[in-house]
């Protein structure tokens, strides 16, 4: 008699214990799943998630992950009207990776509203923790201020000075461009004209010979994925490259590399947060990575899914709970230490600092074989790489 | 030099020929949709999805097959033309007594069916298809360098579309055709096959398209999504030079191109809507389209 009832008590508690352990977890992978951006986001976003919740062992720590997707179709209004349903409706506790810097945006607004957390990866422009900065975005792989140092004083510190650029004609492509023209002027350069061109595109002969007749010694492109693939293509068949005008892409992924070929790639310089063969650690996670995306090697933005993923995790664990000021808190406070960036750290106003390469494409005949596409060149500190935090204009920056 | 608002001439010039080398492709992809609407009265959707085929069957000759781009120019459309002739005999043929929405609906979902298949195949970045060597390198006009490959576009499209206009309204040929149209049965009764003329006038239609993705596929990125980002520009080709009109189609087509060159040195924010504002005021001042018969 007494027995059944011990043990019925026992598992009761046991139980009870056990709900009380677990945190259940919900992330939200959201990008392009189908357009420009969906092979440099897409799905290889959601199993580079995957496996930061497999790598971090979470079921073991207690703690209940569950990883949903959705499509933004880069269209900031649909961006939104998701993020609030899944904020309301299906109790996701954060929004991961939000390529499209507009998107980004109408999510970044969503998240502060709901007071939940967005951890960006795949949107560019730096005003995401600069003027529209809030207390509940992390800011994870890269920006438009770290893109336009990183190749714009690069290139003009090698003499290339008088600039015109072909820019997207949304938040992005001016952004970039914003950026670059600053980097350009204050090292002495000059730039002589933008056009912008509605996003996306196909065909760029038009701009590429507006660009072509105003002089410049270097094209700046601050468009991004199939738009600047087909600008550089372009410039190769209206004889751009062979009259003596340089191209400079300030956002191109690896992918739009492969798209390229090296053939017409070979020879861009570009600034990149990641790039799967730079030490052991990295080629054996992109390994794995790519046996589960069809043997294409992950991107920045795939990367910083990752390690974003990876680091929010952590806090989930160290503060046990889903408390949104608690999480960022301790996101902010504690170092992020992740195999595919090192070590990084999150600033008062949501940027993730970590170090970024300068790289050149190699040429074919330097290539051992498909991915095998960049040269490092220059290793820019974490410390250099990214705004300084007082120039942002960040509300959170005392 | 005089300068025409702001712009040197030869600026001005290299753009007009810019605007004709696109209004090649619109009025290429326009030409097949009139024929379509005008003999079959359907509204094909899938019209982009068929000139991605297009594009897409040639990389697949010269990746897998090693058949290099003049035979796919003319492989290509009769693969992809045969493929349309299925599609017609198996699915649309059925819908003929219905309403037009119903063929709009059922190309359209094709279109998505065909778009989606491609991407999960394929991904979205594009896929490398370079330009044949007989035509690689250009020519120095004095004003503006013009890619060879380029000008043989503008060649290749208007051929085509002059040999496809005399075809339908000046052969015997033809003449079945607009009769088989007009009343069927009576055509019919002179011991022609229609439904059989019918459905090899869509797989045309689709070769057409098939044939300016083969054109496109060096100079555009070969990705699933080149065709949906074309038709919408190209449906407005064909309301605003008149649904079914052939020559309408055809002018146009050329023409708009032109006018959206313009537009890229003048405002090249507004050029992806100037043939849209285009399409409004003529459909307010001749609602059957420039070229276009009020029935």
């Amino acid at each position: 008699m007494k027995l059944p009832i011990l043990i019925l008590a026992t598992a009761a508690s046991l139980l009870m214990a056990g709900t009380a352990m677990a945190t259940d977890i919900k992330i939200g992978v959201l990008n392009d799943r189908s357009g420009t951006y969906a092979d440099l986001s897409g799905e290889g976003s959601v199993i580079a998630a995957r496996m930061a919740v497999e790598d971090f062992d979470a079921a073991t720590k207690g703690i209940n992950v569950e990883i949903v997707s959705a499509d933004h179709q880069n269209k900031p209004d649909i961006a939104s009207t998701i993020a609030r349903e899944w904020y309301d409706q299906d109790g996701v506790d954060m929004i991961a990776d939000v390529p499209t810097s507009s998107a980004a945006f109408a999510v970044n607004d969503v998240t502060r509203d709901k007071n939940k957390i967005f951890m960006d990866s795949g949107a560019g422009s730096a005003d995401l923790t600069g003027s529209k900065c809030s207390p509940n975005t992390v800011h994870w792989t890269y920006d438009t201020w770290a893109l336009a140092h990183g190749t714009g004083s690069a290139m003009v510190q090698e003499g290339f000075k008088k600039w015109f650029f072909i820019t997207a004609d949304y938040a992005f492509g001016q952004a970039l461009e914003k950026d670059t023209s600053a980097v350009v002027t204050a090292a002495g350069g000059e730039v002589l004209g933008a056009v912008r061109h509605p996003f996306p595109g196909t065909d760029f002969s038009s701009y590429l010979l507006q660009a072509q007749a105003s002089g410049a010694q270097v094209i700046g492109l601050a468009n991004a994925g199939g738009d600047t693939v087909n600008t550089i293509k372009q410039a190769a068949e209206f004889g751009i490259t062979q009259a003596g005008q340089s191209l400079a892409g300030l956002l191109i992924f690896i992918t739009d590399v492969h798209a390229l070929g090296l053939e017409t790639a070979q020879g861009l310089v570009l600034t990149e947060a990641f790039y799967w063969d730079l030490n052991d650690e990295t080629r054996a996670w992109s390994k794995r990575f790519a046996e589960q995306n069809g043997g294409n090697m992950p991107t920045m933005v795939q990367a910083g899914v990752y390690g974003s993923v990876l680091h929010y995790l952590k806090a989930v664990e160290a503060t046990g709970g889903k408390d949104t000021a608690a999480l960022m808190d301790w996101m902010k406070a504690n170092p992020s230490q992740d195999p595919l960036f090192g070590e990084g750290t999150i600033r008062a106003d949501g940027r993730h600092v970590h170090d970024m390469y300068l790289f050149k494409v190699k040429s074919p005949a330097e290539s051992k074989g498909p991915w095998d596409y960049y040269n490092l060149m220059a290793t820019i500190p974490a410390k250099d790489a990214f705004r300084p935090l007082a120039e942002g204009g960040c509300d959170l920056v005392k | 030099m005089f300068e025409l608002l702001g712009i040197p001439p030869q600026a001005l010039f290299g753009q007009l020929l810019l605007g004709l080398i696109n209004g090649s492709f619109y009025a290429l992809l326009s030409l097949g949709l009139a024929v379509i609407f005008g003999l079959l009265n359907i509204i094909n959707f899938s019209h982009g999805a068929q000139y991605m085929m297009g594009a897409f069957v040639a990389w697949m000759l010269m990746t897998y097959a090693g058949i290099n781009y003049w035979w796919a120019l003319l492989i290509v459309p009769i693969v992809v033309g045969a493929t349309g002739v299925v599609i017609e005999r198996v699915m649309i043929a059925r819908l003929y007594h219905l309403d037009h929405l119903y063929g709009l609906l059922l190309t359209f979902g094709l279109a998505l069916i065909i778009q989606g298949l491609f991407r999960n195949q394929y991904g979205v970045s594009g896929l490398p298809y370079s330009i044949p060597t007989e035509l690689s390198g250009g020519t120095n006009l004095g004003f503006m360098f013009l890619p060879n490959y380029r000008a043989w576009v503008v060649v290749a499209s208007a051929v085509v579309c002059f040999g496809t206009w005399f075809a339908i309204e000046k052969t015997k040929l033809g003449a079945y055709l607009r009769a088989a149209t007009e009343n069927p049965v009576l055509v019919g009764a002179f011991g022609i096959n229609v439904p059989r003329m019918i459905t090899l006038t869509y797989g045309f239609g689709v070769a057409l398209a098939a044939l300016a993705g083969v054109l496109a596929a060096p100079i555009y990125s070969v990705n699933p999504n080149m065709g949906a980002d074309l038709i919408i520009v190209v449906f407005a080709v064909v309301v605003i030079g008149g649904m079914g009109s052939i020559l309408g189609a055809i002018l146009t087509g050329f023409g708009l191109g032109i006018v959206e060159g313009l537009t890229r040195v003048f405002y090249p924010e507004a050029s992806s809507v100037v043939i849209f504002v285009i399409m409004a005021l003529v459909l307010l001042v001749k609602p059957a389209g420039l070229f276009g018969r009020t029935a």
